[in-house]
């Protein structure tokens, strides 16, 4: 086991999508309870829909995927926060569709443009082969400024994410936050998906807060619980991923459901004790 | 002296004229309700006296505190009922005007959201979960982070909605406390006609213009009471 796990990190491919992987979870998880507490989970979701759609545009005309996705995911992002401020159910049956439209648009580029491929399937499933050096220098940036605005502004996040209306009336600038966060939010998800997969992604953003959520009861814990876990499913998905050879964004997915389930099941064995 | 002053008011939202040519004034120590029928312009006045929708002609000024410095006490959105958050947080986050750009909260401040769980009587729940709390007991967290936020005026949107009557006279009782021993000049918006009358020294009565504003024993003579009361009994 422990030969398997230096044999792992001997792989310069490895090592860089374990510090992707470590960062991006690290970034979903932070953001994930501030989209999941205000009802926008479905945010995370469509973004990655789009981001699947501008991949396959960029590679279609030979362009760098993220130059293309970063400011097309981005623009989604700030589309979507408008459409969930709006209505509720209006909102999301709007998401829906506009995930599954960006996803058919994706399709049919791809399609038109030479056919599925290798990298559709790695866009769509996720591939820890797609890191490259830059994804490594782009996701230590992402993290650092996350860490920083969580860090500096977590008063005032914890205020717009609890009572938007309260906020708002005591002078803080709402919008200005729920911006901030769906452009990090934007910015993980393309960082993230090529390595997770456009299908996976969402799980990183929902899944740490939901199991963060069954046990812990303020918000400052849930928020630290959300992130730790998140990063500990991550390593262990991949060392699974890499000791069974699956691919490293299902396996992750499994063990944050599995995570996921065992708190559910502490909570339940806690209201019996 | 006068704490909040509204001269010739009128405000739009989505297009329709929700309150047109409202004026009343707030003296310190008042307990001003804001009655009216559903639409009538009571939540948009609201907005205005908060500084979230820009009046479309006329003014609200306020003399001795800023716009932040008005304790609101919003009603409960879906989004709260599950938040994990303790009441501890919920309380200091209250004081987040008076932290200015400061990304950290001060003793002062970790102290007064401290005086204000005493003073409401749930310093022993601190730690406790809001999620897990009763409605009343919410509701009384949201009032101690409002008081956070004041000493001077609380803007209280449908206090009671949803509480049970106990609950809803502990509040009413609480507020009433608020208002007579510690100065606290109180608006209330409400739908409870009967507590309104009850409990308020002054009563607006919106009907998206001014249908009665003043002292609420000239006030139970009026038709727009009666109206308005009749109303309340028979649904």
């Amino acid at each position: 086991m422990l030969k398997n796990i230096m044999v792992m990190f001997s792989y310069t491919f490895m090592t860089r999508a374990l510090v992707v992987g470590l960062l991006v979870a690290l970034c979903a998880a932070l953001l994930g309870v501030c989209l999941v507490l205000k009802r926008y989970s479905m945010i995370g979701d469509g973004l990655s829909h789009v981001g699947f759609g501008s991949l396959s545009v960029a590679m279609a005309l030979n362009l760098a995927p993220l130059a293309v996705s970063i400011p097309i995911v981005v623009l989604a992002a700030f589309w979507l926060l408008r459409l969930s401020e709006k209505g509720k159910i209006k909102g999301d049956a709007a998401i829906a569709l506009i995930s599954s439209s960006a996803l058919a648009f994706g399709v049919i580029v791809t399609s038109l443009s030479g056919g599925m491929n290798a990298d559709v399937h790695n866009y769509m499933f996720g591939s820890i082969l797609a890191m490259s050096h830059g994804d490594v220098i782009l996701s230590l940036a992402l993290s650092i400024v996350v860490l920083v605005v969580f860090v500096f502004f977590y008063h005032d996040i914890f205020a717009v994410t609890f009572d938007e209306a309260f906020a708002q009336a005591t002078g803080m600038k709402v919008r200005l936050y729920n911006t901030l966060i769906a452009l990090l939010t934007a910015i993980t998800v393309v960082v993230g998906m090529r390595m997770m997969g456009a299908m996976l992604m969402s799980s990183l953003i929902i899944f740490p807060a939901l199991t963060a959520m069954r046990l812990f009861k303020s918000f400052k814990a849930v928020i630290l619980c959300a992130a730790i876990t998140s990063m500990l499913c991550l390593i262990l998905g991949m060392l699974i991923s890499f000791l069974f050879s699956i691919p490293a964004g299902a396996s992750v997915v499994a063990v944050n459901l599995l995570v996921y389930l065992l708190f559910c099941l502490a909570e339940k064995i806690r209201t019996y004790l | 002296m006068s704490l909040l002053c509204c001269q010739d008011l009128c405000m739009h939202y989505d297009s329709i004229n929700a309150v047109c040519h409202v004026d009343f004034s707030v003296e310190e120590g008042d307990y001003l309700c804001v009655v009216g029928e559903n639409g009538s312009g009571k939540s948009t006045l609201m907005k205005g006296i908060l500084g979230l929708l820009p009046p479309s002609h006329g003014r609200v000024s306020l003399s001795g505190l800023t716009q932040g410095e008005i304790g609101y006490l919003p009603q409960q959105t879906q989004i709260q009922k599950d938040f994990p958050a303790s009441v501890y947080e919920v309380t200091l986050s209250g004081c987040r005007n008076r932290r200015g750009k400061r990304p950290f909260y001060t003793k002062a401040e970790h102290c007064r959201a401290e005086e204000m769980l005493c003073l409401l009587n749930i310093q022993n729940i601190k730690n406790r979960s809001y999620r897990e709390l009763s409605g009343g007991q919410q509701q009384r967290v949201l009032l101690a982070r409002a008081l956070c936020a004041t000493e001077k005026l609380l803007l209280l949107d449908e206090p009671a909605a949803g509480l049970d009557p106990a609950a809803t006279a502990d509040l009413y009782q609480i507020i009433k406390n608020l208002n007579q021993n510690h100065g606290v000049t109180v608006i209330m918006v409400s739908h409870d006609i009967k507590s309104a009358v009850e409990y308020g020294t002054k009563i607006l009565h919106m009907a998206t213009n001014v249908r009665f504003y003043g002292a609420t024993k000239d006030y139970i003579q009026t038709e727009a009471y009666s109206q308005l009361a009749g109303g309340v009994r028979n649904a």
